[in-house]
Protein backbone atom coordinates (compact mmCIF):
# COMPACT_ATOMS: atom_id res chain seq x y z
CA UNK A 1 0.00 0.00 0.00
CA UNK A 2 0.85 3.21 -0.76
CA UNK A 3 -0.39 6.93 0.80
CA UNK A 4 0.18 9.92 -1.42
CA UNK A 5 1.05 13.09 0.79
CA UNK A 6 1.94 16.64 -1.20
CA UNK A 7 2.76 14.62 -4.39
CA UNK A 8 4.98 12.23 -2.47
CA UNK A 9 4.17 8.67 -2.70
CA UNK A 10 4.92 7.35 1.16
CA UNK A 11 5.25 3.38 1.42
CA UNK A 12 3.02 1.78 4.23
CA UNK A 13 2.08 -1.59 5.01
CA UNK A 14 -0.90 -3.61 4.38
CA UNK A 15 -2.83 -2.17 7.71
CA UNK A 16 -1.30 1.59 6.99
CA UNK A 17 1.38 1.46 9.01
CA UNK A 18 4.44 3.54 7.80
CA UNK A 19 7.13 1.07 5.93
CA UNK A 20 9.83 3.94 6.85
CA UNK A 21 9.83 5.77 10.04
CA UNK A 22 11.72 8.15 8.93
CA UNK A 23 8.94 9.29 6.22
CA UNK A 24 6.60 10.90 9.01
CA UNK A 25 5.50 14.60 8.70
CA UNK A 26 2.94 16.34 10.41
CA UNK A 27 1.30 16.40 6.91
CA UNK A 28 1.22 12.47 6.80
CA UNK A 29 -0.56 12.07 9.62
CA UNK A 30 -2.95 14.41 8.27
CA UNK A 31 -3.25 12.69 5.29
CA UNK A 32 -3.64 9.07 7.27
CA UNK A 33 -6.56 10.90 9.36
CA UNK A 34 -8.19 11.83 6.23
CA UNK A 35 -8.29 8.75 4.74
CA UNK A 36 -10.34 7.81 7.78
CA UNK A 37 -12.30 10.56 8.03
CA UNK A 38 -11.28 11.75 10.65
CA UNK A 39 -10.39 15.22 11.60
CA UNK A 40 -7.04 16.16 14.09
CA UNK A 41 -7.47 17.98 16.67
CA UNK A 42 -5.47 19.25 19.57
CA UNK A 43 -6.42 16.57 21.54
CA UNK A 44 -5.12 14.27 18.79
CA UNK A 45 -2.03 15.53 18.40
CA UNK A 46 -1.39 15.62 22.29
CA UNK A 47 -1.42 11.74 22.15
CA UNK A 48 0.51 11.47 18.44
CA UNK A 49 3.37 14.07 19.86
CA UNK A 50 3.08 11.78 23.46
CA UNK A 51 3.77 8.78 21.40
CA UNK A 52 6.30 10.32 19.49
CA UNK A 53 8.36 11.28 22.61
CA UNK A 54 7.93 7.63 24.24
CA UNK A 55 8.99 5.70 20.81
CA UNK A 56 12.39 8.37 20.88
CA UNK A 57 12.83 7.55 23.93
CA UNK A 58 12.36 3.44 24.40
CA UNK A 59 12.56 2.76 21.14
CA UNK A 60 8.92 0.68 21.24
CA UNK A 61 5.31 1.85 20.79
CA UNK A 62 3.53 1.56 24.68
CA UNK A 63 0.41 -0.85 24.74
CA UNK A 64 -2.36 0.73 25.69
CA UNK A 65 -2.33 -0.18 29.15
CA UNK A 66 1.30 1.97 29.89
CA UNK A 67 -0.34 4.40 27.19
CA UNK A 68 -3.26 4.93 29.27
CA UNK A 69 -1.28 5.60 32.71
CA UNK A 70 1.38 7.59 31.25
CA UNK A 71 -1.02 10.19 29.68
CA UNK A 72 -2.43 10.44 32.76
CA UNK A 73 0.40 11.17 34.52
CA UNK A 74 1.45 13.69 31.86
CA UNK A 75 -1.72 15.60 30.37
CA UNK A 76 -3.74 15.09 33.43
CA UNK A 77 -6.13 12.44 35.17
CA UNK A 78 -9.64 13.49 32.93
CA UNK A 79 -7.62 12.43 29.90
CA UNK A 80 -5.76 8.90 31.64
CA UNK A 81 -8.41 6.82 30.83
CA UNK A 82 -9.79 4.72 28.20
CA UNK A 83 -13.04 6.51 27.43
CA UNK A 84 -11.59 9.75 26.46
CA UNK A 85 -8.72 7.59 24.25
CA UNK A 86 -10.99 5.63 22.56
CA UNK A 87 -13.32 8.93 21.93
CA UNK A 88 -10.61 10.32 20.41
CA UNK A 89 -9.45 7.41 18.92
CA UNK A 90 -12.22 4.98 18.36
CA UNK A 91 -10.21 2.09 16.63
CA UNK A 92 -8.10 1.75 19.11
CA UNK A 93 -6.14 4.08 20.43
CA UNK A 94 -2.85 2.40 20.70
CA UNK A 95 -3.44 1.35 16.93
CA UNK A 96 -4.55 4.16 15.53
CA UNK A 97 -2.50 6.57 16.93
CA UNK A 98 0.64 4.84 16.51
CA UNK A 99 -0.44 4.52 12.82
CA UNK A 100 -0.86 8.57 12.64
CA UNK A 101 2.98 8.90 15.05
CA UNK A 102 4.40 7.16 12.33
CA UNK A 103 5.22 4.05 14.65
CA UNK A 104 4.71 0.56 13.79
CA UNK A 105 1.94 -1.00 15.48
CA UNK A 106 2.49 -1.69 19.21
CA UNK A 107 4.09 -4.76 20.90
CA UNK A 108 1.70 -6.64 23.20
CA UNK A 109 -1.29 -5.37 20.86
CA UNK A 110 -3.34 -8.27 20.99
CA UNK B 1 -7.79 -18.18 35.37
CA UNK B 2 -6.88 -15.92 37.90
CA UNK B 3 -4.05 -17.99 40.27
CA UNK B 4 -1.04 -15.76 39.74
CA UNK B 5 1.97 -17.58 39.23
CA UNK B 6 5.55 -17.02 38.95
CA UNK B 7 7.35 -15.97 35.78
CA UNK B 8 10.77 -15.69 35.75
CA UNK B 9 12.89 -14.75 32.28
CA UNK B 10 16.31 -16.13 31.92
CA UNK B 11 18.33 -13.88 29.78
CA UNK B 12 21.94 -15.81 29.43
CA UNK B 13 23.52 -14.64 25.89
CA UNK B 14 25.16 -11.09 24.32
CA UNK B 15 22.40 -8.78 23.14
CA UNK B 16 23.47 -9.12 19.40
CA UNK B 17 24.74 -11.95 16.94
CA UNK B 18 21.38 -14.21 17.95
CA UNK B 19 17.97 -13.42 18.11
CA UNK B 20 17.55 -14.65 21.76
CA UNK B 21 17.74 -11.38 23.63
CA UNK B 22 15.29 -8.90 21.21
CA UNK B 23 12.73 -12.24 21.35
CA UNK B 24 12.92 -12.21 25.23
CA UNK B 25 12.42 -8.54 26.16
CA UNK B 26 9.10 -8.97 23.36
CA UNK B 27 8.09 -11.58 25.05
CA UNK B 28 8.43 -9.79 28.59
CA UNK B 29 6.63 -6.59 26.78
CA UNK B 30 3.73 -8.84 25.34
CA UNK B 31 3.32 -11.15 28.72
CA UNK B 32 3.07 -8.27 30.88
CA UNK B 33 -0.39 -7.79 29.58
CA UNK B 34 -1.38 -11.12 31.84
CA UNK B 35 -0.95 -9.68 35.44
CA UNK B 36 1.42 -12.22 36.58
CA UNK B 37 3.99 -11.97 38.89
CA UNK B 38 7.32 -11.73 36.41
CA UNK B 39 10.89 -10.99 36.86
CA UNK B 40 14.02 -11.30 34.90
CA UNK B 41 17.36 -12.37 35.34
CA UNK B 42 20.70 -11.44 33.62
CA UNK B 43 23.52 -13.71 33.67
CA UNK B 44 26.52 -15.25 31.60
CA UNK B 45 27.07 -12.88 28.62
CA UNK B 46 23.50 -11.98 29.02
CA UNK B 47 24.70 -9.11 31.55
CA UNK B 48 25.93 -7.60 28.55
CA UNK B 49 22.31 -6.96 27.31
CA UNK B 50 21.60 -3.96 30.05
CA UNK B 51 25.21 -2.26 29.42
CA UNK B 52 24.94 1.48 28.64
CA UNK B 53 25.77 3.29 25.99
CA UNK B 54 25.01 0.26 23.51
CA UNK B 55 26.01 1.32 20.03
CA UNK B 56 25.10 -1.37 16.97
CA UNK B 57 25.48 1.94 14.37
CA UNK B 58 28.32 -1.18 13.04
CA UNK B 59 26.43 -3.89 12.78
CA UNK B 60 23.30 -2.97 11.05
CA UNK B 61 20.68 -3.58 14.06
CA UNK B 62 18.68 -1.79 15.89
CA UNK B 63 19.59 -1.13 19.41
CA UNK B 64 16.91 -1.94 21.21
CA UNK B 65 18.65 -1.34 24.97
CA UNK B 66 16.60 1.82 25.80
CA UNK B 67 13.79 -0.67 25.74
CA UNK B 68 14.71 -1.92 29.32
CA UNK B 69 14.25 1.61 30.54
CA UNK B 70 10.18 0.92 29.54
CA UNK B 71 10.00 -2.11 31.77
CA UNK B 72 9.08 -0.32 34.73
CA UNK B 73 6.26 1.31 32.75
CA UNK B 74 4.90 -2.47 32.49
CA UNK B 75 5.42 -3.19 35.87
CA UNK B 76 8.71 -5.65 35.49
CA UNK B 77 10.18 -4.45 38.73
CA UNK B 78 12.36 -7.53 39.64
CA UNK B 79 15.29 -7.38 37.56
CA UNK B 80 17.65 -9.89 39.00
CA UNK B 81 21.66 -9.48 37.88
CA UNK B 82 24.18 -12.06 38.82
CA UNK B 83 26.89 -10.61 40.51
CA UNK B 84 29.50 -13.89 39.26
CA UNK B 85 28.53 -12.88 35.60
CA UNK B 86 29.36 -9.39 36.17
CA UNK B 87 32.92 -9.84 37.93
CA UNK B 88 33.98 -12.69 35.88
CA UNK B 89 33.51 -10.10 32.68
CA UNK B 90 34.64 -7.08 34.34
CA UNK B 91 31.77 -4.94 34.84
CA UNK B 92 29.83 -3.34 37.82
CA UNK B 93 26.50 -2.59 38.14
CA UNK B 94 28.01 1.01 37.05
CA UNK B 95 28.53 -0.13 33.93
CA UNK B 96 24.66 -1.49 33.39
CA UNK B 97 21.75 1.40 32.74
CA UNK B 98 19.94 2.73 35.88
CA UNK B 99 16.50 0.38 35.64
CA UNK B 100 13.48 2.28 37.88
CA UNK B 101 9.91 2.34 38.59
CA UNK B 102 7.43 3.90 40.32
CA UNK B 103 6.23 2.09 43.12
CA UNK B 104 2.01 2.59 43.12
CA UNK B 105 1.99 1.13 47.05
CA UNK B 106 4.77 3.85 47.83
CA UNK B 107 3.09 7.01 46.73
CA UNK B 108 4.87 6.35 43.06
CA UNK B 109 8.47 6.68 44.32
CA UNK B 110 10.72 6.17 42.06
CA UNK B 111 13.00 2.56 43.00
CA UNK B 112 15.63 0.71 41.44
CA UNK B 113 14.80 -2.21 38.98
CA UNK B 114 17.68 -3.80 39.28
CA UNK B 115 18.86 -6.39 42.06
CA UNK B 116 22.42 -7.60 42.42
CA UNK B 117 22.73 -10.92 43.74
CA UNK B 118 24.92 -14.03 44.20
CA UNK B 119 24.68 -17.07 42.03
CA UNK B 120 23.79 -19.02 45.48
CA UNK B 121 21.05 -16.33 45.83
CA UNK B 122 19.85 -16.58 41.94
CA UNK B 123 19.75 -20.40 42.45
CA UNK B 124 17.49 -19.87 45.15
CA UNK B 125 15.11 -17.66 43.81
CA UNK B 126 14.46 -19.58 40.27
CA UNK B 127 13.73 -22.29 42.51
CA UNK B 128 10.50 -20.69 43.85
CA UNK B 129 9.19 -19.93 40.43
CA UNK B 130 6.26 -21.64 38.68
CA UNK B 131 7.88 -21.12 35.12
CA UNK B 132 11.26 -20.53 34.03
CA UNK B 133 11.43 -19.33 30.20
CA UNK B 134 15.04 -19.61 29.24
CA UNK B 135 16.40 -17.37 27.16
Amino acid sequence: MALEVNGKVIETDEEGYLANINDWTPEVAEAMAKADGVDLTENHWEVINFLREYYDEYQIAPAVRVLTKAIGKKLGKEKGNSKYLYELFPYGPAKQACKYAGLPKPTGCV
Amino acid sequence: MSEIKKFMYVNRKAPYGTIYALESLEVVLIGAAFDQDVSLAFLDDGVFQLTKDQDTSGIGMKNFSPTYAALGDYDVTKIYVEKESLEERGLTLDDLQHLTYEDEDDDWAEKDSIRLVTREELARIMDEQDVLLSF
